[in-house]
């Protein structure tokens, strides 16, 4: 956020460096059920993000003393493979991995029903493939699919989006320069259904309107996203589902 | 990584098929899985390759950069191969540090690359002594089915062989050096991996996750083009006789010969 | 033996879908929010009395009392055996809880690891503690044969109403098959026997789409047990 740059990121009819409007998303595509070892899994393209999601679980805690008496803990483990970036990243955990995976984390136990599997854990795997701004968000909302495919209960699915600040103006969903250029980033999860915000994080320099146009616009956006959520799960089910309603009935009788 | 434990029956089940001349999954003991290669397929990388072999799915990409090369080798260029069992491919893979499972993989795939002249390192200085191309092999195995030596060795190979060093991205940073204009990886070799594991004095190629798990002993070998052979690592630990050696050595060569077609047909 | 095939929708839910309102009440699978009643997870919307249920499509076995069980022995200590029942929670194995007189430290002759034992749940407390025994009918130690697993949401459909599933299965292959309610199935007989029925198994497990899948199962065994010589 925030370096020097004389390229124009809004031009004079405004519009972005991609051609976007300031509250238009990138094009986004989501693929639930990727991978057979996991329980769950996505597999989805934000723009130019590539971000693979799985799930194992509820399945034995690991370490032991991170168990709950009276519930599931949701470990998350955000991760950017070495060549998702320009320069390349060496392997493992920085400090910025670590707060997006616990920020993730703390979203999804809102909405996980970790009261149904006591000492147990879920553990969410998020690997950024391919990272072009808006990673933890893609990740987020990549998670969220991967849990409903493995099957754990939950209240609802949860959507990432983000929107800032770039040459005064509010805009929805930063690209790269944006990010690197722009004055202001807002990434938030949202419950469409219930408003519910669980998380948020700011940072750049915004007016109290500003912030709040920004949150509207990703409230706004919500609602596509989780749509494409869901498509991407009914595509994945709906061929088991015909075969299993036909043996219920069967068994009913 | 913790080890999961194999049944007793499982365990019998595979011997007993195999007295019966049976692979459980039905293949010959000859036979490879379905094998899927995938190029260019990470823009941020400046090679990648995405392989399958049957369910074992793995992403391998390249980065390249510029700086010093080393002092007791100032005429070639610089390559690091790491590979990574991140924690989503398997129940049993944990996060951390690397573990010596991975650290043998990154070790054995850069060694069947290295040996194998895969790259023509000489092609890759820009001045000798200063300044010449650094390369990063990442491999991460996204879903393990068995056999990763295979899949990651192939994975590598590929991404290396449709790989673009990025010379005019660099060269405004170099002004004093000629780096020139965006060229392919220079790939001289196309060295191929190919692994088999003996189960109860049977030699099986690429084996399961079932057959890995109660395999006594497992042998990669990479061989190049010309049938010669570039680099071998025998693992687990069970042993094999020399006449066994011999057959899997022999063998590995007309595998590598049909898995090298696939790939450049990929290309 | 086929199915009546019924007119019905289906109707898939996924988390978050509103299923139900005003004097519906919440079954399995679905909760209540202000009055309105919504999917947890993703499965088959069933409507029974005044109960809203889905059943789901996936997830892991969560051990019921009196479930049958296949489990395998992980662990062993003096007195007892750690068993993977294919579940979020090993449950222990008590030698008070075998048909044996194990004396202590003894436990390694009966049971090792990597044995695979049928055994039933025998209680279970809400912070999910698994107590599984071997003192039952027909519970024992397994061997010879192999064995697989599938989802335990499947079992009913491998089993089939009134066993007309498995025992098309048991039929066709001559293998004897006993399905624990945790989705691991042992299947014994000749190899050839085995490897037909896993993979019957497996196609009704994984083949999804298919509409009258216990037809396509019988026509699948007949071609294939012709082949075989059965």
């Amino acid at each position: 956020m925030g370096m020097k740059t004389d390229i124009e990121l809004i031009d004079k009819k405004g519009l972005r460096l991609d051609g976007r409007k300031p509250d238009e998303l990138r094009p986004i595509k989501i693929e639930a059920g990727v991978l057979k070892r996991a329980d769950g899994s996505a597999y989805l393209e934000w723009g130019k993000n590539k971000v693979l999601a799985a799930v194992y679980g509820p399945r034995e805690a690991h370490p032991r003393h991170l168990q709950k008496s009276n519930k599931a803990i949701v470990q998350v483990r955000y991760n950017m493979a070495p060549f998702s970036v320009g320069d390349r990243k060496r392997p493992g955990p920085d400090r910025r991995s670590v707060e997006i995976s616990k920020i993730t984390s703390e979203a999804l136990e809102h909405v996980v029903m970790t009261e149904l599997f006591p000492r147990s854990s879920i553990d969410v795997f998020i690997e950024v493939l391919q990272a072009n701004a808006g990673t933890r968000c893609a990740g987020l909302t990549a998670a969220s699919v991967a849990l409903a495919d493995a099957g754990i209960p939950m209240k609802d699915i949860v959507v990432g989006v983000a929107a800032g600040k770039v040459d005064d103006v509010v805009v929805l969903d930063l690209g790269k320069e944006e990010d690197n250029y722009g004055q202001a980033d807002v990434p938030m999860g949202i419950i469409p259904r219930t408003g519910e915000i669980v998380l948020l994080q700011m940072d750049g320099d915004m007016t109290q309107d500003e912030l709040f146009k920004a949150m509207e616009m990703s409230i706004g956006a919500a609602d596509y996203i989780y749509g494409l959520q869901k498509d991407a799960l009914r595509r994945r089910y709906e061929m088991i589902a015909a075969e299993e309603k036909e043996e219920m009935e069967e068994v009913e009788q | 990584m913790s080890e999961k434990i194999v049944s007793e029956i499982l365990r019998d089940y595979i011997h007993n098929s195999l007295e019966e001349g049976k692979r459980i999954d039905g293949r010959g003991y000859d036979e490879y899985r379905d094998i899927k290669i995938e190029t260019n397929i990470i823009e941020s990388a400046e090679g990648s390759a995405r392989v399958h072999i049957g369910n074992t799915d793995v992403l391998a990409g390249i980065k390249m950069t510029v700086g010093s090369p080393f002092p007791d080798t100032p005429n070639v260029g610089v390559m690091t191969t790491n590979a990574e069992l991140i924690p989503m491919a398997a129940p049993t893979f944990e996060s951390g540090p690397p573990d010596p499972k991975s650290i043998e993989l990154s070790r054995v795939v850069d060694r069947g690359l290295r040996e194998g002249h895969a790259v023509d390192m000489e092609k890759l200085v820009i001045k000798e002594g200063e300044l010449v191309w650094i390369m990063f092999i990442d491999i991460h195995i996204l879903d393990y089915d068995g056999n990763l030596f295979d899949a990651a060795a192939l994975a590598a190979m590929s991404a290396l062989a449709s790989a673009t060093v990025p010379a005019s991205q660099f060269a405004g940073q170099y002004p004093d050096y000629d780096l020139g204009e965006d060229f392919p990886m220079p790939v001289k070799n196309y060295p191929i991996m190919s692994t088999f594991v003996k189960i109860k004095d049977i030699i099986l190629v690429d084996p399961g996750l079932e057959e890995e798990n109660v395999a006594d002993a497992r042998l990669s070998v990479s061989t190049d083009s010309e049938g010669r052979v570039r680099a071998m690592q025998k693992g687990l630990n069970g042993g094999f006789s020399y006449p066994e050696i011999q057959d899997i050595v022999r063998k590995a060569t007309e595998k590598g010969n049909e898995l090298r077609d696939i790939l450049k047909k990929s290309l | 033996m086929s199915e009546e095939k019924i007119e019905v929708k289906r109707e898939l839910v996924l988390p978050g879908d509103l299923i139900g309102e005003g004097e519906m009440r919440p079954g399995m699978g679905a909760y209540a929010q202000d009055g309105k009643i919504y999917a947890a997870q993703i499965g088959i919307k069933n409507i029974s009395r005044n109960y809203v249920n889905v059943f789901p499509l996936k997830g892991h076995y969560m051990p019921k009392f009196g479930d049958k069980v296949i489990g395998i022995i992980t662990e062993m200590s003096a007195n007892s055996w750690l068993v993977d029942i294919n579940s979020p929670y090993p449950a222990p194995l008590h030698v008070n809880e075998v048909p044996w007189k194990v004396d202590f430290g003894d436990t390694g002759k009966y049971l090792k690891v990597g044995d695979v034992v049928l055994l039933k749940v025998a209680g279970i407390d809400e912070a999910k503690h698994v107590k599984v025994t071997m003192k039952d009918q027909g519970l024992r130690k397994l061997t010879g044969g192999s064995i697989m697993e599938i989802s335990a949401y499947k079992v009913p459909r491998v089993i089939g109403k009134g066993g007309s599933m498995i025992n098309l299965l048991k039929e066709h292959t001559q293998c004897r098959i006993f399905v624990g309610q945790n989705g691991r199935i042992w299947i014994d007989g000749d190899v050839d026997g085995i490897s037909l029925a896993m993979r019957a198994i497996k196609m009704i497990d994984e083949n999804a789409h298919m509409i009258g899948l216990t037809d396509k199962v019988r026509e699948f065994l007949e071609k294939e047990s012709k082949e075989i010589g059965k």
